[in-house]
């Protein structure tokens, strides 16, 4: 992590490479061949070309956003503006965190996924190009993370599901790239050398390989036979542990002692090279076995012509067949690897093969170091001598000495095209400078191992467990079904039933659609702000809205977008909105603070494969802070340049911007508004009856009644709901046999308008005892003396007491009397001053004196 | 037959009484519910129902039961709850929750409660009780899983319910009204409040979330009704130990409701509150009276027990002070009569005080102005006399005071006060002094 927040702190210096290539004159653009990256403070330069895997620089500093350069080029005259056209990888972490559970497996964490998702701008600022970085295609297991610098791609992603890499798909995007070339030599292949000596030749993954080689595609083995050879790999490995070393052995002793000498005194770097060379031409051999049938001995005359052919091909395909040929190489019987020893070492240097060659034998040395060690101490600590410092010379390439191997690679590149003289020529004249520098690594090279694990286990360890999900347990016994019309009825009302469509809001249902289907279109982002009372739709209609739109999405009218969704109620504090936006968008879980300057960055950076989010705001009102900074934020986001945000607030008052927003709040919302407004009596009628859906339960004229009560009082298609349901619960008890009930008639419900609706105060003042209604007697008798609404006790229970004697009852105590007056009180038939006041509070009513009298009246 | 049994399970009048205090005390205590809630029939068939439904169909409800205070909310809950349980398909579904408004007085506390209630701090082990917002989702999480068909349904008793919509935004109302009211885990929420205004304090969008089902436990009990209500609770049942005991018990009792004298106390009682409680309390105080010399329960015993109640507690405090303090309570009650309950200071007291000494020129009470000041402190931390709100702090002999006694309580108190001197008696009755 540190390493690269350093990196992204220095300042980096971009510059083109010798002259342009060509010019477009349409477009205005120079196309260069490669781009050196120079930092501040680090000597030695980068040096970025078409083909190259790049790390762009993103919102997440540990991981940065992967690519592959396919054009370079600088835009207008001035050439100030340097682009870059890139093929897009996403990681896991850049998809959806909804749709991670298609993988289906558990991702490695340097895995990335081809991007073949719609609405990706593929043009980026070369500027933000971080640097280089290596890449496996079907690397055909994972091995151990220990690689730092390597991503691994296997499958594609294309924003719905993953798929298994389609190599046309990448073919198109390699035509328009140039050819590249890799990374120096340097991995030893003797794993992968006493691998091939597995007696297992499989003529069916022969056959297959062999294909992938005529085809030259990099995909080709990528699903069905990555499998395949995984586990044939892994049987083959065990069985064979012994016979590894045993290969090994006479392999050792088939070599000249001269040439074993030679080993000993050069550079690691060198004696790998041999080893490569070796391991070459067995892989030549294989393939000229393949292709025309012959027998091992042919190969000695066969190397050079084949040589010739690797150099034409464009390196990068002969790369990418790499896992092929190591296939094809894993089950070539050993005969064909006992053959290869008599070849000249160094004889043949053919570069491109050797460098996908090394590169594969150094994953499969990987593996094969963690299925050794099982059984094979020797093998493992030979390894660990052997491999570890040359590996580290790959490895630290990629930082400090970059620029060399940059150099060195474009010297490479040089050098392929030319004669196999100039280039011995260059490794002879390299040796001695080389040695001395592989010789200085160690010490940073042994450290690297260590330091790699350590650095990559607490992210990956800790998930699992913690996803525990919490859930309320399953009934034992099985819900009842429906026995009746009215229950049925009484299911379909109950306001959680999912209606089959939406009534009476279809305007809103369109202008929410276009409002957000343009956006998402435009991939732009929005505002809009939705109010209404309580109870007439609005989260319902955004969710139907949204179930439209992603509808639409998976038959590929839109491009897929991300619905999230938060409540102002359903949070603790306005800034919790922070933690359950992130939280929803990328599974991650941080602090408010963090959250808020995740998201701050998520979306105020281009990130050009972004899919639009849409944000439902519940109870925006909530969200209100002093500061207001989390509206701010809400609403300044979407406005934001690369957001594709789309944020659909919801409230209860159309004013609400206006009341409580400060102004740059309000102006950040816009004025896209929509206000639902309180269902009408028709509107209500026809919501009940689209949610009977012909159950005949009701009389026409109590859905008449009912939506008339209910449009009359609040417009609030719950209320109406909840008055439809008690009704037919009336209606059933109301029936002898609860079988035999009728509809649901207006006498239904009118008894449950009442019990819902009608105050309970009168009813309380008529069963309230004696006592209780003469102090309510005595508070209006004191109210009427002294003209106010308000008295203390103490007056009041002289009125109270003069009442008892009238009435010729016991005098009464002022405890008793304060007594009588704190059950009123809590009923709220009084308002009370709080009781430590004892005789001195202040009594009110909390009804109206009419009402008392009309209720003791009647009594 | 029963009397059979009666001769085989003949105790020792010792037993006996141990058993009826034991019985009764629970009975009045609440331990335990007593048989059959009289006139309440409409309601209890109502919730019955209402929590059936959630618990058989998965049907998510809400309710709110509405009485005063001591009216049997909590009894009534409580026997429909006794009932469904006795039902397999209930007992084996139901999950419950209990909260107390007094208990969880904010949704923090409120919502560990209810996660501890549900069993769920299991699952993820200490994690639950991090914060409180990670409280919150998690909750809603675990009632977001479930859907109406396959999870357990939850009843969710929210005692005092009027208190839990004073929380901060009343988040856990809203919360769990909204799962009530969208396709979730089925729950049922019932309130329990004696507030008839509750409606009026929930916020507009908690309203309308919840189903507006209010049962009203409003009784209009007739005294005849009460007489019978107090001689089932004073009762035995058939299944006592001694059946013959229980016999000459339940007679006693019916002599004692029938008599004149006990009617009368019952009707004071009747006409101050219909409720459960009080009566619980009378009932009570007689019980206790119960010994093995005297195995019934007189009429003397509920007449004592009456008085006990109605006693007044300030008359009770008044008997308990010195002939100091109690003139300087009849000084402010002079003062209270002349200013018309304007609030006085100590100086005022100790004025009228002098003034009354002047007349009388008799020495006995000349207290030194210490022991005045410092009978005026003790009245204050009796809750007597009570500085005036808002009144700016001065020095201690100026701050103004009110009397919290009224002057019926001051002179009942005179009458009763051991060895009071005439003087003061008649410098309290005369009308100025």
């Amino acid at each position: 992590r540190m390493k690269y927040l350093t990196r992204r702190r220095a300042k980096r210096v971009y510059e083109w490479r010798g002259k342009p290539l060509s010019f477009n004159r349409k477009l205005k653009t120079y196309e260069y061949g490669s781009l050196v990256i120079s930092m501040e403070g680090v000597p030695g330069t980068m040096v970025i070309q078409p083909g190259q895997h790049i790390l762009i620089e993103g919102e997440d500093d540990d991981n940065p956003y992967v690519a592959r350069v396919l054009q370079l080029f600088g835009d207008g005259e001035s050439l100030e503006q340097k682009k870059a056209l890139v093929q897009w990888f996403v990681r896991l972490s850049e998809v959806p965190y909804s749709k991670r559970t298609l993988l289906g497996r558990d991702p490695h964490p340097k895995e990335i996924f081809f991007y073949q998702g719609p609405s990706c701008e593929n043009e980026v600022d070369a500027e933000s190009i971080l640097r280089a970085v290596k890449h496996v295609d079907n690397a055909a297991p994972f091995p151990d993370s220990d690689m730092e610098e390597t991503l691994y791609v296997k499958l594609s992603w294309d924003s719905r599901r993953f798929s298994v890499l389609d190599s046309a798909q990448l073919q198109n995007v390699d035509e328009r790239c140039p050819p590249l070339t890799r990374t120096k030599p340097s991995l030893p292949p003797s794993p992968a050398r006493s691998l091939r000596s597995l007696p297992t030749p499989d003529p069916e993954v022969i056959r297959r390989a062999a294909t992938a080689e005529v085809r030259f595609s990099s995909s080709a083995s990528a699903g069905k036979a990555a499998s395949v050879e995984v586990e044939s790999l892994h049987s083959a490995t065990k069985l064979s542990a012994s016979k590894c070393l045993s290969a090994k052995r006479r392999k050792m002793t088939s070599r000249t002692p001269g040439v074993r000498k030679k080993l000993n005194l050069s550079s690691p770097e060198k004696s790998k090279e041999d080893f490569l060379s070796q391991l070459l031409d067995e892989e030549l051999n294989s393939e000229v076995k393949l292709a025309h049938r012959l027998s091992s001995s042919s190969s000695s005359s066969l190397p050079l012509s084949s040589a010739l052919t690797c150099s034409l091909t464009p390196l990068r395909s002969a790369r990418k067949n790499s896992a092929a040929e190591t296939a094809s190489r894993l089950k070539l019987a050993p005969a064909d690897c006992e053959s290869s020893p008599n070849l000249p070492v160094g004889a043949t240097p053919r570069s491109s093969k050797r460098k996908s060659a090394m590169k594969v034998s150094s994953r499969i040395r990987k593996q094969l170091n963690l299925l050794n060690s099982q059984f094979d101490p020797d093998s493992d600590g030979d390894d660990e001598d052997e491999f570890v410092p040359s590996k580290k010379e790959l490895q630290s390439s990629s930082e400090e000495e970059e620029e060399d191997h940059h150099s060195d690679r474009e010297e490479e590149a040089g050098f392929d095209s030319d004669e196999e003289v100039v280039r011995k020529r260059r490794r002879a004249s390299a040796a001695a400078p080389q040695t001395p520098r592989s010789r200085q690594k160690p010490r940073p090279t042994t450290r690297t191992p260590r330091k790699t694990p350590s650095r990559k286990a607490p992210p990956s360890t800790p998930r699992t467990p913690r996803h525990a999900t919490p859930s309320i347990p399953n009934r034992l016994l099985p819900t009842r079904q429906p026995a009746n019309v009215l229950e049925e009825a009484r299911i379909r009302l109950h306001v959680s039933a999912v209606p089959e469509s939406l009534p009476c809001r279809e305007q809103e249902f369109q202008d929410i659609y276009s409002f957000v289907e343009s956006k998402i279109l435009d991939g732009t982002g929005g505002c809009m702000y939705i109010s209404g009372v309580p109870g007439t739709g609005k989260t319902a209609t955004v969710h139907e809205v949204m179930r439209c739109l992603q509808h639409a999405a998976d038959v590929d009218e839109i491009s897929p977008f991300h619905f999230i969704e938060i409540n102002g109620m359903k949070m603790t504090d306005p800034h919790q909105a922070y933690v359950q936006i992130l939280q929803k968008l990328t599974g991650q879980k941080a602090t408010a603070d963090h959250a808020a300057a995740l998201l701050e960055k998520r979306f105020s950076n281009p990130a050009p494969r972004k899919e639009t989010t849409v944000l439902l705001v519940d109870e925006l009102d909530l969200l209100w802070t002093r500061k207001q900074n989390v509206m701010y934020n809400l609403f300044d986001w979407p406005s934001r340049r690369h957001a594709r945000l789309v944020v659909l607030a919801i409230a209860n008052t159309m004013d609400l911007p206006e009341r409580i927003m400060i102004n740059r709040v309000a102006s950040r919302l816009g004025l896209t508004r929509m206000s639902f407004q309180p269902y009408t009596f028709k509107q209500l009628q026809q919501i009940i009856t689209s949610r009977l859906n012909k159950v005949k339960a009701f009389e026409e004229d109590a859905l008449q009644l009912v939506s008339r009560k209910v449009a009359a009082l609040s417009g609030d298609a719950r209320r109406c709901l909840d008055i439809c349901r008690r009704a037919t619960e009336i209606c059933e008890h109301s029936a002898a046999d609860p079988s035999a009930a009728g509809l649901v008639a207006m006498s239904h419900v009118m008894e449950a308008l009442n019990e819902m609706f009608s105050s309970a105060y009168i009813t309380a003042i008529k069963c309230a005892s004696l006592q209780e209604q003469l102090f309510l007697r005595a508070v209006i008798a004191e109210f009427r003396r002294l003209g106010l609404e308000e008295a203390t006790f103490q007056q009041v229970l002289v009125q109270h007491q003069a009442l008892c004697r009238v009435e010729g009852l016991q005098p009464i105590g002022v405890s008793e009397s304060l007594a009588v007056c704190q059950r009123l009180g809590a009923c709220r038939l009084l308002l009370l001053e709080p009781s430590r006041l004892g005789v001195l509070q202040r009594v009110r009513l909390n009804v109206s004196q009419d009402d008392v009298l009309y209720a003791l009246k009647a009594d | 037959m029963s009397k059979r049994k009666g001769k085989i399970s003949h105790q020792p009048l010792g037993e006996c009484i141990t058993q009826v205090q034991r019985i009764l005390r629970e009975r009045y205590c609440q331990q335990k519910l007593a048989k059959g809630l009289d006139g309440v029939g409409a309601q209890h068939k109502h919730l019955e129902e209402l929590l059936r439904r959630t618990a058989v169909y998965g049907e998510s409800n809400s309710v709110l039961i509405v009485g005063p205070r001591g009216a049997g909310k909590s009894s009534l809950l409580r026997s429909v709850l006794q009932e469904l349980l006795e039902e397999k398909e209930v007992q084996e579904n139901l999950l419950q929750v209990h909260l107390n408004g007094l208990l969880q007085t904010d949704d923090r506390i409120a919502l560990k409660e209810i996660t501890r209630q549900l069993h769920l701090e299991n699952v993820v082990g200490e994690k639950v009780f991090g914060s409180f917002a990670e409280n919150l989702a998690f909750l809603l999480e675990a009632l977001k899983k479930g859907d109406r068909t396959s999870s357990r349904p939850v009843l969710f008793v929210l005692d005092e319910f009027d208190l839990f919509a004073h929380h901060k935004n009343q988040t856990l109302l809203y919360n769990l009204f909204d799962v009530s009211q969208s396709t979730q885990a089925p729950v049922a929420v019932v309130g329990l409040t004696c507030r008839l205004d509750v409606l009026e304090l929930l916020e507009k969008r908690v309203k309308s979330r919840f189903s507006h089902r209010q049962i009203h436990l409003l009784s209009g009990l007739t005294f005849s009704q009460y007489l019978d209500r107090v001689r089932a609770q004073l009762s035995l049942s058939d299944d006592f130990c001694d059946s013959r005991f229980a016999q000459e018990w339940n007679a006693s009792v019916k002599n004692l409701i029938e008599d004149k004298s006990v009617q009368d106390v019952l009707q004071r009682h009747f006409d101050c509150s219909k409720d459960f409680r009080s009566l619980h309390v009378l009932l009570m105080l007689c019980l206790s009276r119960v010994t093995l010399a005297k195995p019934t329960i007189k009429a003397s015993d509920l007449l004592d027990a009456s008085r006990l109640c109605l006693a007044d507690c300030k008359t009770n405090m008044l008997h308990g002070l010195s002939i100091v303090e109690l003139c300087l309570i009849i000084a402010m009650k002079h003062l209270n009569d002349v200013y018309e309950g304007e609030p006085f200071n100590l100086q005022m007291v100790h004025n009228e005080f002098k003034k009354f000494l002047q007349r009388k020129s008799n020495s006995m009470y000349n207290f030194s102005p210490p022991v005045i000041v410092k009978g005026f402190e003790h009245l204050q931390q009796l809750e007597l006399v009570r500085p005036v709100d808002g009144s700016p702090k001065t020095q201690r002999e100026y701050q103004m005071m009110r009397l919290m006694v009224d002057r019926s309580q001051i002179m009942e108190a005179l009458q009763k006060y051991p060895q009071c001197p005439t003087d003061i008696k008649q410098w309290a009755l005369s009308a100025f002094a």
